[in-house]
């Protein structure tokens, strides 16, 4: 299991890297271990408004469906569309397989976990 | 506490991840669910079923209270020949899917779903008390804990299989079984039956035997493709020959006519639990049936998601299983729709989310094995 140092964290596993009021995000490698092979990726529409903590989009594995949340409020700049036809690529790298790009329009937020919280977030859950 | 099979340390040893599945503590899958569906498909999976129920019935009354007790015709069975049926209540209802197995001429094995054995059982009961009077007599012992059950299912399975016992098992044929040894000296019941669509068998031993023959198995296929097969592609793999799973297609609320399991009830046989019922429903006319459909636009369809009619007007009923076939790369699902709606070719839609997503009803199974 990867945890990557420049990303931070959310309790639902999502990662956000953050570079000034842009926010890439995507799901974790314990999210995508957890799902197992995954075989659907649904994402917003470029353009569309997102409220922290709202279910932006989807990611299906064989046996199950799980909401992906926004971890900051914003507008969908870029999503990233080779997901729609090769969803298994998050299997292959959760962490370079980003969902969308969100600009945001808030300070830096301050309530993710960085790497080392989230593995031990993750550590209590087994 | 969760209920173990005796393979529940091979299970740990082989990597699988456990889960919860009605009561029962067992392996969702091992390499992941589509690993194992393909090597499934392509040479042979394991699985352990050992959490299914078995009951036997014996004694010279066990041929005619089995014969009132579900809708298949039981006295049609030779020894060594297994029979697919269903147990009904009075109002139709499916009480479980199950298989039964002639053993001898008075002793049937009897087997039932796992999460349902309990219920079975206070319901074969129940239909054995009032049924008793006046016939000859017969026994109900519900053996669930004695037996391991294993299946191995895929092309190569008789290969594999072959190299464990002397019983010639390509005179084994489908739906029939022998009693033999396995590993030398493990009586067993070796039978061609599975839920896979595959070729292959279900081997029931004793319940701590099941590791032995376990082993010997995975270690026999090693050459010949065999991978452990997980609750999940068990899933997939009988959803792509639309095989009904109770819970699912099959429940309380559901009869055998609508569910497509019309040619396991003889309604011209005498009389059997559920019968007035049935026939009233066919005499009135099915309000709805099960179909296979897929999906003609990105969507997966999921059990209890809506289905309406092509242009979305019309609700139509309700999606009973659905999943990416791994087999076909396809989304495809089984619903209940009014028989109106039923044709292979008609356009319905699946509300995903909120979405209403164009499919089409298309023949089943949805996969044809190519041998």
């Amino acid at each position: 299991m990867r945890f990557p140092q420049d990303l931070k964290y959310t309790r639902d596993h999502e990662w956000a890297q953050v570079t000034g009021q842009l926010v890439k995000i995507g799901i974790t490698d314990h999210a995508q271990s957890a799902l197992g092979d995954i075989v659907y990726v649904g994402l917003p529409k470029v353009g569309a408004t997102l409220k922290k903590g709202d279910a932006f989009g989807v990611v299906e594995s064989i046996k199950a469906v799980s909401d992906l949340y926004a971890p900051v409020s914003g507008t969908v700049k870029e999503i990233n569309a080779v997901l729609n036809d090769d969803p298994a690529r998050v299997n292959r790298n959760a962490h370079s397989e980003w969902m969308i790009v969100v600009e945001t329009t808030e300070p830096a937020p301050s309530d993710l976990m960085d790497a080392a919280s989230y593995e031990s977030f993750v550590a209590t859950l087994k | 506490m969760l209920k173990r099979t005796a393979l529940f340390e091979e299970h740990q040893k082989l990597g699988g991840r456990l889960i919860d599945f009605g009561g029962w503590e067992l392996p969702v899958q091992y390499s992941g669910v589509m690993d194992e569906h393909l090597a499934c498909r392509s040479g042979a999976g394991l699985f352990d079923v050992s959490h299914m129920g078995e009951v036997t019935v014996e004694g010279p009354g066990a041929e005619t209270f089995l014969n009132h007790l579900v809708t298949n015709n039981v006295s049609k069975l030779a020894v060594g020949q297994a029979q697919y049926t269903v147990m009904c209540r009075e109002n139709g209802g499916i009480v479980d899917d199950l298989i039964i197995y002639r053993r001898t001429l008075d002793t049937y094995l009897v087997v039932v779903n796992a999460s349902n054995t309990e219920k079975d059982f206070s319901w074969m009961q129940e239909v054995a008390a009032k049924f008793r009077p006046g016939k000859p007599e017969f026994k109900l012992s519900n053996e669930s804990a004695h037996y391991s059950q294993i299946a191995i299912q895929g092309r190569t399975a008789e290969k594999i299989l072959q190299t464990l016992t002397q019983v010639p098992l390509s005179s084994i044929r489908y739906y029939t079984f022998a009693e033999g040894a396995l590993c030398g000296d493990i009586p067993a019941i070796i039978a061609r039956t599975g839920y896979t669509g595959e070729d292959g068998f279900e081997v029931y031993v004793a319940w701590e035997k099941g590791p032995a023959v376990w082993q010997a198995l995975l270690e026999a296929g090693k050459p010949h493709g065999l991978k452990p097969c997980g609750l999940g592609a068990r899933d997939t793999l009988r959803l792509e020959m639309k095989y009904p799973l109770y819970g699912h297609e099959l429940s309380d609320e559901t009869h055998p006519l609508e569910a497509g399991l019309g040619w396991v009830t003889k309604l011209d046989k005498s009389d059997f639990v559920g019968k007035a019922a049935l026939v009233a429903a066919k005499e009135k006319g099915l309000t709805r049936s099960l179909i296979g459909f897929k999906m003609l636009e990105r969507g997966i369809p999921r059990q209890g998601y809506s289905v309406y009619s092509g242009d979305g007007a019309q609700a139509l009923g309700t999606v009973t299983s659905g999943t990416q076939s791994p087999s076909l790369s396809q989304a495809v699902g089984v619903a209940y729709v009014p028989p109106s709606h039923s044709a292979v070719g008609t356009r319905i839609t699946i509300d995903i989310r909120g979405a209403k997503i164009p499919a089409e009803v298309v023949p089943t199974p949805f996969y044809k094995r190519p041998y």
